[in-house]
């Protein structure tokens, strides 16, 4: 069962105080931008076997919704990070990088 | 024959005698023995019959590896099948009965199976029961049913309480053996947290019997001194009788306790779950010996050999009086000397390896014991029991020397290191091909939330299988030299074995899984070792494989010309050993089994006859039922009086989320498919909700409060995830948005009043103005009603004159007894969910969820009129133009009239000539609502029909289930009132 640290109300719980969003860092695509787009969005996710980042909210804690930085396979949590970017931060892509020589993010 | 010595048993108390029984029959045990032990001592060595061949079996090992003797075990609601009695404490008047044996555990007739074995080998099943198809059903699946299955299935719910438990530490350490006593005084110094769980009821593990020295002293005192110096440790806790049983990520740890005294029917729980946090675990779990694969390896009496000396040393039992010992490793000797030591006879040690010496053999020679090396057993000879053993080279073809006349037998085929629990959460192995055992490899454990290990092998789990070598690895100290001669891989005896014997020679007992189907399922070209375990089902019975693993594996990479290491290893899962269903719900049950959400007028509804419905967490009253009424008549009853003259929903549980803030217009514009933004202030508007896949979601009505002020309706089931679904928007996408948003459900009590003399109803309660003209419909206003501060909104679920009010929760029931008083003469009635949902079926107004299913849009309900063509974006827009969903031939919402007027079944489907791939009629439609109308007094129904609205006065066939087809004609779902004249009372 995951740890996970809420980067808003910093508390550090398990797994089941917090609910899963799937992928972050999603461009949406509303109408008139193409179906492939579209189709892009709503469907089409990397699955990275390695460093993915997702979506969590801190459902039975102060409610907000955080972006995390985890490993798929190893369950290593890199970091986490309020959701109002489009980006992770850069400190933690160097964070990554020095712990997953060779990654690059997407 | 299995008797027990008139000395000894370390772990039995003599002075308790213990009466229980077994299939019926009286038994004798002492307190300390287990069910196995105690049945042994009573020389009962038959314990079971075998899951597919019904063999007679006897018991194989002392713990919780035990693949044979599974138990039945109490009866009524404290009935427990599958239970291992070699971990069963005895207790006064246990009742215990063996399994899967018909019609007696002495005579079976399912053993004519064993018979059949070359026409039931791996795989039979997929094989052998395809076709006739119709013999599936007679003939084939009530034979398996007859013959298939361990225990019985408890018939009664769970008599007894079951608990859980929370701890946290630093260090947990699952085992408390020589390497978990060392292990737990390394960690206890450095003042870390420490937790030591112990399974077996006394510390010590294997050391205490095998006699070892550990650091110098005999292990018995070293453990003793181990366990009083940890006892003095304020910061190191240890438990007996605790099972570690699963590691999971992060550092999360299950443990199952048996609770100490407790007894069927007391009021103490009988198992407590332990929820452990720690943020390191050591894996001291010990090793398991594995059984040797000789032809008729699972006749009772053929036991592992250190099974055979846990019996001898902990309870004084042997399981003959003449032991041959057979083996390919030097732990074996060890059994043969305690034996011989207790006097009992050791005709010979079959040892397969060619010829070695070490001081455990120079022992066993010095006793004067017969040694045969390079010879293994060609076959074991008896039936309910052994009566002898069958010599051989171990190299050749099974061609017999010698026979010994013995009744047990103890094999060893070399032990196993413990690794499910650092391999459960990810931790990979390693072989180790001199010692011929899978062993953790450290640099691939499982890893922490900060991607450092965290589980860690230490001892006999980590490859270090003598005691001063576990010792040493738990201590971080050098490793001793190893004394004992090193095991020789033997994974079949003899080497050349023909299949003769083959089809004799068990690897997994309890699935009764022999050597020649694993060489078939390799044959047949099942070559991942997880394709052959399931095909062939070895392991996978609740042993899960302890004893049958490694020498599967072997034999499947022998089969396929591979080393052990590219044949690889199955998966290990937590459990370690199977934990009981009550325990793992522990205190959630019955009435607290998830907390249930109630109205401010739930107390009234309950004493007014109220049938409850569950409504995602909250209760609603489904009907009001009175005396002499059927549910159905008060049903019917309900909806006449709402139609004649006026009725009371409790609609408090309906969601209630507050939207505020300078862009709250323009955030429901993007939720809602509808125009929110234009809506004046004291006005309602009903708004759809999709999902970005362009499906609906939600429905209610919205009011609009003031300029920046938005109140929505949801549904019952939706609030939670509806506020849920607003926040993600505003917090992930639109985070620059000014807007606020505050689900008040439960702030607010809310009743619909309902039918013609609703405003009669109301008007007399005093208060503001309720007249048509100062309040139409889909307006709404804030005043008092009969004294309560109160939001009155005039909207309709159900086609009748309706207001809906809400007041604070507090004054809810208050309002609710006021209406009830005051309507007597109006024929004012509560009315529960089925009268809604019946009231709006005949308005043919959906219901989320009947009418939607995840893959519905607001187009195929016909509710196009509810989506803005203004808008250039809404979520779910760009989802609902693509291709499928434009698609003409999608299903719509239609009116489904039975041309006899009964009421179709629900779900019901509507087929047209010709059949589909999968043989199956065409389908072009089904029913998504489906009631009978006491309104209109015949059956209704909506349904989705491909291009239904274009088929308008057809006639549809659904067939029912049973035989026989209804007939029923598409017609408007608008079955009532179609003008809407009633609305406006």
């Amino acid at each position: 069962m995951l740890l996970l640290t809420c980067p808003y109300c910093g508390v550090t719980a398990e797994e089941t105080e917090f609910a899963p969003g799937g992928a972050a860092h999603l461009t949406r695509a509303g109408p008139g931008e193409g179906d492939d787009a579209l189709e892009a969005y709503l469907f089409h996710r990397a699955n990275p076997k390695g460093v993915h980042f997702e979506r969590w909210r801190h459902a039975y804690g102060c409610g907000k919704w955080f972006l995390a930085a985890r490993d798929t396979v190893t369950m290593e949590v890199f970091g986490t990070y309020p959701a109002q970017v489009s980006a992770p931060p850069p400190e933690l892509i160097d964070t990554i990088r020095t712990k997953r020589p060779g990654w690059e993010p997407a | 024959m299995a008797h027990r010595l008139d000395t000894g048993g370390r772990l039995i108390d003599r002075a308790a005698p213990m009466d229980f029984s077994f299939n019926g029959k009286g038994f004798r045990g002492f307190a300390g023995d287990t069910l196995a032990s105690a049945l042994l001592a009573s020389d009962q060595m038959l314990m079971g019959r075998s899951f597919k061949y019904h063999r007679p079996r006897g018991v194989v090992a002392r713990g919780h590896e035990e693949p044979n003797a599974l138990m039945n075990i109490g009866a009524g609601p404290f009935f427990e099948p599958n239970q291992r009695a070699t971990v069963t404490p005895l207790t006064e008047g246990l009742e215990a009965e063996s399994q899967n044996h018909w019609p007696s555990l002495e005579t079976d007739a399912g053993a004519v199976n064993g018979l059949l074995s070359r026409f039931l080998p791996a795989g039979f099943y997929y094989k052998t029961f395809i076709h006739p198809r119709p013999a599936w059903k007679h003939l084939f699946e009530p034979f398996i049913r007859q013959s298939a299955g361990l225990g019985r299935a408890p018939k009664e719910p769970d008599g007894d309480r079951y608990e859980h438990f929370y701890r946290f530490c630093d260090v947990l350490i699952a085992g408390g053996g020589i390497a978990g006593l060392q292990a737990a005084l390394k960690a206890g110094e450095s003042g870390a947290r420490v937790l030591l769980l112990e399974q077996a009821p006394v510390w010590g593990g294997r050391a205490a019997i095998d006699g070892d020295d550990v650091d110098g002293q005999p292990a018995a005192d070293w453990i003793a001194g181990a366990v009083a110096r940890l006892e003095a440790m304020p910061n190191v806790a240890l438990h007996t009788g605790v099972m570690v049983s699963g590691v999971y990520d992060h550092g999360y740890v299950l443990a199952a306790q048996p609770v100490p005294g407790h007894r069927p029917g007391s009021s103490t729980s009988r198992e407590r779950l332990w929820r452990i946090r720690t943020d390191w675990v050591e894996v001291a779990a010990g090793a398991i010996e594995r059984p040797l694969s000789f032809a008729g390896n699972d006749i009772p009496g053929v036991m592992l050999a250190g099974a055979v000396r846990d019996y001898l040393a902990d309870f004084a039992v042997v399981a003959g009086a003449r032991t041959v010992v057979v083996t390919n490793n030097d732990d074996a000797y060890r059994t043969a000397l305690a034996l011989h030591a207790a006097g009992q006879a050791v005709p010979a040690i079959i040892d397969a390896r060619a010829e070695t010496d070490s001081p455990l053999i120079a022992a066993v020679r010095e006793a004067g014991l017969r040694i045969a090396f390079g010879t293994g057993i060609a076959q074991v000879v008896g039936g309910k029991r052994v009566t002898g053993v069958r010599l051989c080279p171990q190299s050749g073809d099974g061609t017999m020397t010698e026979e010994i006349r013995c009744d047990a037998v103890a094999m060893s085929g070399g032990w196993s290191p413990a690794v499910h629990l650092f391999s459960q959460c990810g931790g990979k192995l390693t072989w180790d091909a001199d010692q011929a055992f899978f062993r953790p490899d450290p640099e691939r454990a499982p890893m922490s939330v900060d991607g450092t290990p965290f589980v860690f092998a230490v001892g006999a789990a980590n490859g270090h299988l003598e005691s001063a070598a576990a010792q040493a690895d738990a201590a971080g100290t050098p490793i001793p030299a190893a004394t004992e001669a090193l095991i020789a891989p033997v994974w079949r005896m003899p080497a050349q074995a023909p299949v003769k014997l083959r089809e004799k020679t068990w690897l997994d007992f309890q699935n009764d899984v022999k050597v020649s189907d694993v060489q078939l399922a390799a044959r047949e070209g099942f070559e991942s070792v997880e394709h052959a375990k399931r095909y062939t089902t070895l392991g996978m019975a609740t042993d899960q494989g302890k004893l049958s693993n490694v020498n599967g594996l072997a034999v499947l990479g022998d089969a396929l010309g591979r080393e052990i290491p590219q044949v690889g290893t199955t998966t290990f899962r937590p459990p370690y050993v199977p934990l009981n269903m009550g325990s793992i719900a522990g205190e959630a049950r019955g009435p607290i089994f998830q907390p249930l959400r109630k109205t401010p007028m739930d107390a009234w509804h309950e004493s007014h006859g109220a049938h409850w419905e569950p409504v995602g967490h909250w209760r609603r009253p489904y009907c009001f039922q009175r005396s002499g009424e059927s549910m159905e008549d008060a049903v019917a009853r309900e909806i006449l009086s709402v139609r004649r003259e006026v009725g009371l929903l409790d609609a408090s549980t309906l969601g209630k989320i507050l939207v505020k803030g300078p862009d709250a217009g323009r955030f429901l514009d993007m939720l809602y498919t509808n125009m929110m933004s234009t809506l004046a202030p004291g006005r309602c508007r009903y708004g759809l909700m999709c999902s970005e896949n362009g499906f609906l979601m939600d429905d209610g009505v919205v009011a609009r409060i003031d300029d920046d002020t938005w109140l929505c309706h949801t549904t019952t089931g939706g609030a939670d995830n509806i506020h849920g679904h607003m926040e993600d928007w505003l917090q992930t996408e639109w985070w620059d948005w000014k807007v606020w948003t505050q689900n008040l459900t439960e702030q607010f009590a809310q009743i619909a009043v309902v039918g013609p003399n609703a405003r009669t109803l109301l008007e007399r309660l005093g208060g503001m103005d309720l007249s048509a003209e100062a309040l139409p419909f889909m307006r709404w206003a804030e005043g008092e009603i009969a004294g309560i501060p109160a939001r009155v909104f005039r909207i309709s679920f159900s086609g009748e004159l309706s207001y809906e009010i809400a007041v604070p929760a507090g004054r809810g029931l208050e309002l609710w007894e006021r209406l009830v008083a005051e309507g007597a003469d109006l024929g004012v009635a509560p009315y529960g969910t089925e009268a809604l949902h019946v009231l709006r079926a005949e308005k043919g107004f959906i219901m989320i969820g009947d009418e939607t299913d995840g893959t519905v849009i607001p187009q195929d309900l016909g509710l196009d009129w509810a989506i803005s063509k203004k808008k250039t974006d809404y979520l779910g827009k760009a989802a609902q133009a693509r291709a499928h969903m434009t698609d003409p031939e999608r299903w719509k919402l239609v009116g489904l009239e039975t041309l006899d007027g009964t009421v179709l079944p629900d779900g019901a489907y509507a087929v047209t000539e010709g059949n589909n791939e999968l043989g199956q009629r065409n389908m072009i439609g089904r029913v998504t609502s489906s009631y009978r109308s006491p309104t209109l007094e015949r059956g209704i129904a909506m349904g989705l029909v491909q291009r239904g609205p274009e088929r308008m006065g057809e006639v549809l066939d659904f067939p029912l289930i049973g035989g026989g087809v209804t007939k029923a004609r598409i017609a408007s779902p608008v079955f009532y009132d179609p003008e809407g004249e009633r609305l406006h009372g």
